[in-house]
């Protein structure tokens, strides 16, 4: 997808996801979510986005 | 008389432990859980979907504050996307507990052991408090706790398939050979006597979710596991009498009318 913004942190708020209930991923590494504010993204970076769903 | 469960310092106040997959929606998640008694739930690990976004959340109805999150790696056939999902859910969720799964087969969700002893030894290296789902092999469990395991989780039946304790001889031997871990059944409770007979060998805990989830009325199972989990466990302490093959009186012979 495209997207204006420049981090982690903008991109959650863009999709309004609540960045305390998601874990992110940047090209297969996992970002801590303290560091969202401040992790960069450029083009063609590969972002995963994942949460906690019913499992057994 | 105290006869808590704990993992690493955590303490469980239940020893059933609750699956939250399948359900009809949160809300009979929510009410199964509340009936099972348990305090521990677990949750897999996937995608949000950015397009068709649900404004519930599975959070929403379990408050992480009153129950602790296990997350599973199911789903992982590899090594890699079992580490990958286990460090994805510990940045997520609030501890580092992780219900490990690297699974061998499709059909049957056994796991791929080699790949689980492999996956065992890195997370507990990187901190993770690991908690393995198993085969009944005694030989695997006993490595995957020298690997770093915190507890051991071998299965009664394949998941979802309601069989029961299919090899209660081999958790038995798994209970009498590994001591210093809980031994937690996890997969094939089908109803409420599998639980107890889990209980009654000795098992630390057991983990349900089809169980529970795909019984008519899901939370009348689940406060049924409920008493099954206790009764099997004061069964286990209380000491059960032997088995005889012939009959001993409980009624004495003094004062019969001969």
């Amino acid at each position: 997808m495209e997207t204006s913004k420049a981090t982690v942190a903008g991109l959650l708020d863009e999709l309004g996801i609540t960045a305390g209930r998601v874990a992110v991923e940047v090209n297969e590494r996992v970002v801590k979510r303290a560091d969202y504010p401040a992790f960069g993204l450029k083009e063609g970076d590969h972002v995963e986005v994942v949460n906690f769903v019913g499992g057994g | 008389m105290d006869d808590r469960l704990a993992i690493k310092g955590i303490e469980f106040k239940s020893r059933l432990w609750v699956g939250t997959g399948k359900y009809k929606d949160f809300e009979e998640t929510a009410k199964a859980l509340e009936a099972s008694g348990s305090d521990v739930v677990t949750v897999a690990v996937r995608r949000v979907n950015i397009i068709d976004r649900k404004s519930e959340n599975l959070l929403d109805y379990i408050d992480p504050k009153k129950y602790k999150i296990l997350p599973n790696t199911a789903g992982c056939y590899t090594v890699e996307d079992a580490l990958r999902y286990a460090r994805l859910a510990r940045e997520a969720g609030v501890s580092d507990l992780i219900k490990l799964e690297v699974i061998g087969d499709e059909k049957t969700l056994f796991p791929d052991v080699i790949g689980l002893l492999k996956a065992t030894e890195i997370l507990a290296r990187e901190g993770f408090i690991v908690l393995p789902y198993t085969n009944d092999d005694p030989i695997i469990a006993r490595r995957l706790v020298d690997a770093g395991a915190a507890a051991v989780m071998p299965l009664g039946a394949p998941i979802g398939s309601g069989l029961g304790i299919r090899n209660p001889y081999n958790i038995k031997i798994i209970l009498e050979t590994i001591k210093g871990v809980p031994i937690i059944v996890d997969a094939g409770v089908g109803t409420a006597s599998d639980a107890a007979i889990a209980m009654e060998l000795g098992c630390d805990a057991v983990l349900i979710n089809t169980g529970i989830a795909g019984a008519k009325d899901p939370i009348a199972m689940a406060e049924a596991m409920k008493y099954a989990v206790i009764a099997g466990r004061l069964a286990y302490r209380a000491g059960r009498i032997p088995k005889k093959l012939y009959a001993t009186a409980s009624s004495p012979l003094e004062g019969m009318l001969l």
